[in-house]
């Protein structure tokens, strides 16, 4: 394992300016993820999860803009990278895996055409050694008789044979790091599975680093190293997965891990955080999760917490500080 | 709540439905490129009873006729085959507009979007209070907003709120304004259809509990849709499971998911997410759900199951009783080659 992570966010801050005002929905965030890392991100919507991922591979819609703090691929910044730059890095050393499988293949071309032509644009090989490496792709994430498919349209795949046409694109160039935004959620349970399974294998194979941005903490168990959990706009609490999944430290992944079903205890009734994530335009001053907290304190509503050492974890809580600090 | 509708008796009754959609090209296609009219049976010969106030919950992978059951339910399809009972009335022979209207203020639907299923331009009060304009209900205006008032706050909503439109509120609180409106003519029967598929979990647990709140309250039975096993788990007394359009097993949820039968539902349950990380085994799923337009002969999951024989490649499974009131479509069940 490199000492240097090969991601490095660091007080990453992403603003929409509007005309009444700039809202600002990723706020302050830094994380760091390892050469064959998965990062779980993990939050409710509008918690600022997939605007962190586009903003690492410079796709933000604008008029939302990368406001402070720095992005790092290997040590080398990213975040200000010319448009050009950019688009060469993107493919070539990040790939991206989006929800819809359906709107990240152009309909228009057959799958081998997209494969090939994303192969050609990153790798000095010949088009012949390209469609070559197509099919192996097709073969390694597990669509049947590649030969004849890799000549079929994007239609005539079934949804999870798209995503894993979507994965093989993403995989093409062999970039360092992947990041998937909700790759398994337009997805049958059967399907999601599988596709997980695929997609940890490929990973670990290659020592690829990924960052995984999802709603489903079952996804995340099930995949990732770390976790990271957001909440509006900021990091509530990162850790290794057992620890945040088992003994959370944050009050909101308390609440969050209480209020998913489970099929092992259905009695009880499920734990519920009352209310509901505050708009953009009207987040609360201090810890952003105070009016919602059942452990908040007077000061909560004051100061913002950082994030504070928590066991093995790492949590934005006050009830972390240490005591003379409270 | 009165003592005939605690009775065990059941309230509603399909028996042997089906449902066929028309997916034919147009006529000229089909003259010049010489194709027969194409038939997609989405629901077939589908037998369920639902209990008064149990929670009857229908599960299946998209595309297994789940929602069509639904919607045959509430009269937005109409059934190609069968019979449907509500209490006794069959649903589809009753001509009689006036007793139709009645049984329908006894059953109401909750959607999946709450961002489709409100109109936009109306005022929450008015959303609410539209079965009871719709079916009479309620003479003087007082009544309605008294009525409307009372509903707001049984769904955990303050009464002010129905002066508001849709777009003021969160996903979870539409939802809850949903609710207000299936629950506006005092129905003992909800569908409810992936009702909290398009929440957030923090918000889907508010929801269900409230549900399950309202189902004690007011004697409430439910037919629930849904896809996801953990959240049938927590609100289902019974449960279904769908493949292609039939019913593959009907268990107790508490049997169903301890002990599943039919090798789709074991599947199923493998491919959940292992939240406790418990590193139990699974067996690995296969495949994907093939084209209903082309349905496998036999049993339609013989391609996915690990302990499909000869049988099963041509012979239909018939739903079977097993156990204590539990039904599974399954030749290796039937045969002893999986425990019943």
């Amino acid at each position: 394992m490199s000492p240097q992570p090969l991601l490095e966010v660091r007080n990453l801050r992403v603003e929409f300016p509007t005309r009444r005002g700039t809202l600002v929905a990723v706020d302050d965030v830094s994380f760091a993820i390892r050469r064959g890392e998965v990062l779980g991100v993990v939050g409710e919507s509008g918690a600022g999860k997939s605007l962190t991922g586009m903003a690492i591979i410079g796709l933000l819609e604008p008029p939302g803009r990368i406001a402070a703090g720095e992005i790092r691929l290997d040590g080398e910044r990213i975040d200000d990278l010319p448009a050009e730059l950019m688009r060469r890095l993107r493919g070539r050393r990040i790939g991206a895996i989006f929800q819809d499988p359906l709107t990240s293949l152009n309909p228009l071309y057959t799958v081998g055409q997209q494969l090939t032509e994303t192969i050609l644009a990153h790798l000095p090989v010949s088009r012949q050694e390209a469609r070559e490496r197509a099919v192996a792709l097709l073969v390694e994430v597990g669509i049947p008789a590649p030969e004849q498919r890799i000549d079929q349209y994007p239609h005539q795949f079934s949804g999870g044979m798209r995503q894993r046409v979507v994965i093989a694109l993403a995989l093409s160039a062999e970039p360092e790091l992947i990041i998937a935004d909700e790759p398994t959620t337009a997805l049958d349970v059967s399907i999601q599975a599988q596709i997980i399974g695929l997609l940890k294998r490929l990973c670990r194979e290659r020592s690829t680093a990924v960052m995984l941005v999802t709603h489903d903490m079952g996804v995340i168990a099930e995949t990732a190293d770390r976790v990271a959990v957001m909440y509006a706009g900021r990091l509530a609490e990162v850790g290794p997965v057992r620890e945040v999944i088992h003994a959370p430290k944050h009050p909101y992944t308390v609440g969050l891990m209480g209020s998913i079903p489970k099929i092992a205890q259905t009695r009880n009734k499920l734990a519920q955080i009352d209310g509901a994530m505050p708009r953009l335009n009207a987040i609360p001053a201090g810890c952003a999760f105070h009016p919602r907290c059942p452990r908040q304190f007077a000061r909560c509503t004051a100061e913002r917490p950082d994030l504070l050492v928590a066991g093995a974890s790492l949590a934005a809580c006050w009830l972390h500080a240490n005591d003379h600090e409270r | 709540m009165n003592a005939d509708r605690s009775s065990q008796h059941s309230l509603l009754v399909l028996e042997d439905i089906g449902r066929d959609f028309d997916v034919s090209k147009p006529w000229l296609n089909r003259v010049l490129e010489r194709e027969p009219r194409r038939h997609l049976q989405a629901v077939d010969g589908l037998s369920l009873d639902i209990r008064r106030g149990e929670t009857l919950a229908l599960v299946g992978e998209s595309g297994c006729g789940k929602s069509t059951v639904a919607r045959l339910i509430v009269g937005l399809h109409a059934a190609s085959r069968g019979r449907i009972a509500f209490d006794g009335v069959d649903l589809a022979g009753s001509r009689s507009h006036a007793r139709n209207a009645q049984l329908r203020q006894r059953m109401q639907m909750i959607f999946q979007d709450p961002y489709a299923s409100l109109n936009p331009r109306w005022r929450v009060a008015r959303i609410i209070a539209e079965p009871l304009r719709a079916q009479q209900l309620l003479a003087d205006r007082q009544a309605v907003r008294d009525r409307v008032g009372e509903l707001l706050k049984q769904v955990g909503l303050a009464p002010e709120d129905g002066d508001r439109f849709p777009h003021e509120f969160s996903g979870g609180q539409r939802q809850r304004i949903s609710i207000a409106r299936a629950l506006s003519s005092n129905p003992e029967f909800l569908v409810c259809d992936e009702p909290t598929s398009a929440l957030d979990v923090s918000v889907q647990a508010q929801v269900l509990n409230l549900m399950r709140d309202l189902q004690q309250q007011l004697g409430l039975t439910y037919l629930f849709i849904a896809h996801n096993l953990a959240v049938v788990a927590y609100i289902a007394s019974r449960v279904g499971v769908m493949y292609l359009g039939r019913l593959v097993e009907l268990a107790d949820a508490s049997t169903l998911f301890t002990h599943p039968r039919h090798p789709y539902t074991s599947m199923l349950l493998d491919a959940i997410p292992d939240l406790e990380m418990s590193g139990r085994p699974r067996t690995p799923v296969a495949g994907e759900v093939p084209n209903p337009l082309n349905p496998p002969a036999g049993c339609a999951f013989h391609p996915r199951c690990p302990h499909a024989n000869k049988r099963c490649k041509t012979e239909r499974p018939i739903l079977n009783a097993v156990g204590a009131g539990g039904r599974v479509a399954c030749h290796a069940v039937e045969e002893g080659r999986l425990p019943a």
